[in-house]
């Protein structure tokens, strides 16, 4: 799994995409989490934007990423934009966004 | 019932407000999965309310969980949510009629974080619910308190909401008096014009004095007034500790009737000190 620091450029799509979710607000406190799925055969990748990210990066990171693993998906991207969120909120909002992910499979 | 006096209601999908559910000096927060969340955030919610629960649970506060009313097709997931959250209280909107309570305690069962049932409060915001007022503070076992809901219950009387309350006299009335002759808390409605601290302050006096156990609250900036219109008084303190003191002694000494300032201490007046004790404790 790829994980990334930043921000991947508006528009840019992924060719055959079939399911996607996102869960979350862009307002204090709380994180946006847009989940796409990548083609056939590619590898999930994590990408946060956060306003503590010096201090807090890794964590929200790696807390993410655990969520996609202990959920069971693959080749997923998540793109999260992280608004000072407690990992609480990470948890929740990643939960939620997987649960729509998997409803949007159905 | 110090546990209602002030009963703040915030919007169960805004993680900010639940994150400071704690410090806002109310004794209960309301997290609210119902009119404060959008239908398409609904699943969100219920998640981020489980998740407050479990992970950040505010200390010394009564956590309550507004469920969607069961008219609608959310209640039974929020209930699930809010039982394994481990919830204090459910609050139950739009309830009309006991058997609705009975719907809603059939489903909880006994599960509760601590082994004892979880309480149930019945919010009561309609015509119907409050002629019904009676049946439903009767139902016992785990219903713990009515909450009085006046936006709805106006707008569905096609009455003019006013900062004096003139118009929800009688629903006040009538809810106080059967919370109070089933035993349960009978909790205020939320003073809706959140800028007039003035009539806030007029509106709560008003509730504590014709009896409520509190008052259900909108804004964190109203908790301060509420629980000061609901703490009682220096002077009411001193009284009613001279008045548990003097029938205490009294009771020792074996007098069956004794005075305090030229006023009989009986059974009702002791009833009355322990209240103004309880509520300033």
């Amino acid at each position: 799994m790829n994980t990334k620091r930043g921000h991947q450029a508006e528009g840019e799509t992924i060719m055959g995409q079939t399911a996607s979710s996102q869960a979350g607000t862009l307002e204090s406190n709380d994180i946006f989490i847009r989940m796409t799925q990548v083609p056939e055969g590619g590898e999930s990748s994590v990408n946060v934007e956060s306003i503590v990210m010096k201090q807090f990066g890794e964590d929200i990171i790696k807390t993410i990423t655990q969520c996609l693993e202990d959920s069971g998906l693959k080749g997923v991207n998540i793109r999260a934009n992280d608004r000072g969120a407690l990992r609480c909120t990470i948890l929740a909002r990643m939960e939620a966004a997987i649960t729509r992910y998997k409803e949007s499979i159905k | 019932m110090k546990t209602f006096r002030t009963m703040l209601f915030m919007p169960g999908n805004n993680p900010g407000m639940l994150a400071s559910a704690g410090n806002l000096g109310a004794d209960s927060v309301i997290l609210d999965l119902e009119d404060a969340v959008a239908p398409g955030e609904k699943d969100a919610a219920r998640i981020l309310v489980r998740r407050t629960l479990t992970d950040l649970r505010p200390e010394n506060v009564t956590c309550v969980v507004r469920i969607n009313g069961l008219d609608t097709p959310y209640w039974r997931d929020d209930l699930a949510a809010a039982v394994t959250g481990g919830t204090d209280v459910i609050l139950l909107p739009k309830c009309e009629h006991p058997d609705m309570l009975r719907e809603i305690a059939d489903f909880i069962g006994t599960s509760s974080r601590n082994g004892g049932a979880i309480k149930i409060m019945a919010l009561v915001e309609s015509a119907l619910g409050i002629e019904n007022a009676s049946a439903i503070a009767s139902f016992g076992g785990p219903l713990i308190g009515m909450l009085l809901g006046a936006e709805d219950l106006t707008a569905g009387m096609g009455a003019k909401r006013t900062p004096e309350g003139d118009e929800i006299a009688y629903a006040r009335g009538r809810m106080l008096m059967a919370c109070k002759a089933a035993g349960i808390a009978a909790v205020d409605t939320p003073f809706p014009f959140v800028t007039d601290m003035e009539g806030l302050a007029k509106d709560a006096a008003y509730a504590a004095q014709l009896g409520f156990s509190g008052k259900a609250l909108i804004s964190p900036h109203h908790v301060h007034a509420v629980k000061t219109a609901f703490m009682p008084t220096a002077e009411q303190i001193a009284w009613a500790s001279r008045v548990i003191e003097t029938a205490e002694a009294a009771e020792r000494d074996g007098k069956g009737a004794v005075s305090l300032d030229g006023m009989m201490i009986d059974l009702p007046i002791i009833k009355r000190a322990k209240s103004v004790l309880q509520m300033a404790e």
